[in-house]
């Protein structure tokens, strides 16, 4: 079954609609990736299913179940994780206690879920007990993933992951999604570096103007010479 | 040798004794109001009245227990009075944020707004204070007065200077410092403090874990009224209990908070005794410290005292000035918990 799709999606900020009935949808333990130009709606159609926006039209279903008309904090409930382009950790709290936040909402003993993220994020392991703050840009990009993973979502879904941090560490961030994703979680990510995202994912959307222009495995759309072009710089 | 002993009992007895309790009361009152300031985002201006109001319930219940004979001498009953003047006081924090705040945060409203808000909130609980206790001075200190003599301690030691040490200091510094530590505790290692900090930290993410922002709001009242009951408290035991005076602390107590960096807690208690030994070190008659150093007269006939005790709010506007001036965010650089 999907894990989690947006059908016909179509809304915006109140004014003009953004998203002009996009679809988009991921399996799970698969990477699927919104590519596209500048003010495409790609971090807009992430939103949407993840009810930071209200859609006038279209549907969005979370293993089957219609949510949407959830609010995010419910979402998360019913097994979706999002981290946020920015601010998206506790700067001033260290790495485990950015974790335990994480968990918040879970009622029983997480100590298991963070071990298994320190499995998962070795660098974090050693960095515990320092503040997230002070840590570099792709350390604090897999702390705010680690804690939007101790819910043990079924839906992960990253606003532009890599944005400002150097290639090396793009890699190894890469790395790691690709780690998640083979627990058996589906992730939905919106990148700017589509080449390199697109040769990860399993599934690329390349939106443009809030419609889905075009569909396709990521290597097919790495292939196909009018994305390329038009999108990928040749 | 005499000479400098005499001297340093001298200090010690008007500048370092009293500073360290003048100055755990206002850590008190300043972490309360930077604890308010990280977490709803505003000054409130209404912190001096509500540790009044504590205060003032503490003062009614004391005088209640003393009618029935009740007393745990040496100690002062205020201690025992205390949770009276906590309950109330949290009370009426929780009828001020349901009825007012919770309005502005609704519509949310600027800083601005909400700081304007709070000088309302202060006229109020000021005048309903008035009404109550009336504006005359209290002073409800009982029990033993001195934990040490001067008279003792000049018989002990053969100084020609005292030092005294006042039950209701050493019941202030003992009292703030488990108080501090409790809080620090809560903020550090409980998962209902650690979210707060969260809260603080960044609101939005907060929200995406699961945190209850109404919750987060309640227990910063709770915790600010407690620590304002106990800061308004223990003032009243070391001086007396006066609602224009308590109008007044508001000064120290905000200087305080900012000096630290509002926002800090470590920095509200820091900044509390910067303000408070400024104050004392500034306000000080320097004379008879002079003379046994380096002689009586030297100096002139001058008491050597910097700026009249009348003056001593002065002494927080300047350092309220200078820290602003050269590091606007406090020693400890505050914003969140």
């Amino acid at each position: 079954m999907t894990a989690l799709v947006g059908t016909a999606m179509t809304g915006g900020y109140g004014g003009a609609d953004i998203l002009k009935g996009c679809t988009i949808s991921v399996e799970s333990g698969e990477i699927a990736v919104i590519v596209g130009p500048n003010g495409a709606g790609k971090s807009t159609a992430m939103k949407a299913m993840f009810g930071m926006l209200d859609l006038r039209v279209g549907s969005v279903l979370l293993n089957g179940e219609d949510i949407t008309s959830l609010p995010p904090q419910h979402r998360v409930q019913r097994g979706m994780g999002f981290v946020p382009q920015t601010q998206n950790v506790f700067t001033s709290m260290t790495v485990e206690e950015n974790l335990e936040m994480g968990g918040f909402i879970r009622g029983d003993d997480f100590s298991d879920t963070i071990e298994e993220i320190y499995n998962l994020f070795p660098v974090l392991r050693e960095k515990r007990a320092q503040p997230a703050g002070e840590l570099s840009g792709g350390q604090r990009q897999q702390v705010a993933v680690g804690r939007a993973l101790m819910t043990q979502p079924k839906v992960l879904m990253l606003d532009e992951p890599t944005a400002g941090v150097s290639p090396i560490v793009m890699d190894e961030l890469f790395d790691r999604i690709i780690d998640v994703a083979r627990t058996g979680i589906a992730i939905l990510m919106v990148e700017q570096n589509a080449k390199q995202a697109l040769a990860i994912a399993d599934r690329g959307y390349v939106l443009v103007q809030g419609e889905n222009r075009y569909t396709d495995s990521g290597a097919a759309l790495l292939a196909n010479p009018d994305v390329r072009r038009a999108f990928l710089g040749g | 040798m005499e000479a400098v002993l005499n001297a340093l009992v001298l200090i010690g007895n008007y500048i370092v004794v009293p500073g360290l309790a003048y100055g755990s009361q206002l850590a008190l009152g300043a972490l309360g109001v930077t604890m308010i300031y990280a977490v709803l985002r505003f000054s409130n201006f209404g912190h001096g009245e509500i540790m009044s109001f504590g205060t003032m319930l503490v003062i009614l219940a004391t005088f209640a227990l003393q009618d029935f004979g009740l007393s745990i001498s040496p100690l002062p009953t205020a201690l025992l009075a205390l949770p009276v003047g906590i309950a109330g006081a949290i009370g009426l924090c929780l009828l001020l944020d349901r009825y007012v705040y919770k309005f502005y945060r609704q519509q949310r409203a600027s800083p601005v707004i909400y700081l304007i808000v709070s000088i309302g909130t202060m006229f109020i609980i000021g005048g309903l204070i008035r009404f109550i206790i009336g504006p005359k001075d209290r002073n409800f200190a009982d029990g033993e007065r001195f934990i040490m003599k001067a008279s003792a301690f000049k018989a002990n030691t053969g100084l020609a200077e005292g030092l005294a040490i006042k039950t209701s200091q050493g019941v202030t510094v003992l009292t703030a410092f488990i108080v501090v530590g409790v809080v620090f505790w809560f903020l550090n290692y409980t998962r209902t403090g650690k979210s707060m900090r969260a809260f603080s930290d960044n609101e939005d993410l907060a929200l995406l874990s699961g945190i209850d922002p109404d919750r987060v709001v309640r227990i910063t009242w709770i915790i600010t009224a407690v620590l304002a009951t106990i800061a308004g408290t223990l003032y009243g035991l070391d001086k007396s209990y006066k609602p224009l005076v308590y109008m007044h602390l508001l000064l120290p107590i905000f200087a305080a908070a900012i000096v630290g960096g509002v926002g800090n807690p470590l920095g509200a208690i820091a900044g509390g005794f910067v303000i408070a030994f400024s104050e004392l070190a500034i306000t000080f008659a320097y004379k008879k410290v002079a003379a046994y150093l380096i002689g009586d007269g030297v100096l002139g006939d001058g008491l050597l005292q910097l700026l009249s005790t009348d003056y001593k709010f002065a002494v927080s506007f300047m350092i309220l000035v200078i820290v602003l001036l050269v590091k606007p965010t406090g020693i400890f650089s505050g914003k969140t918990l």
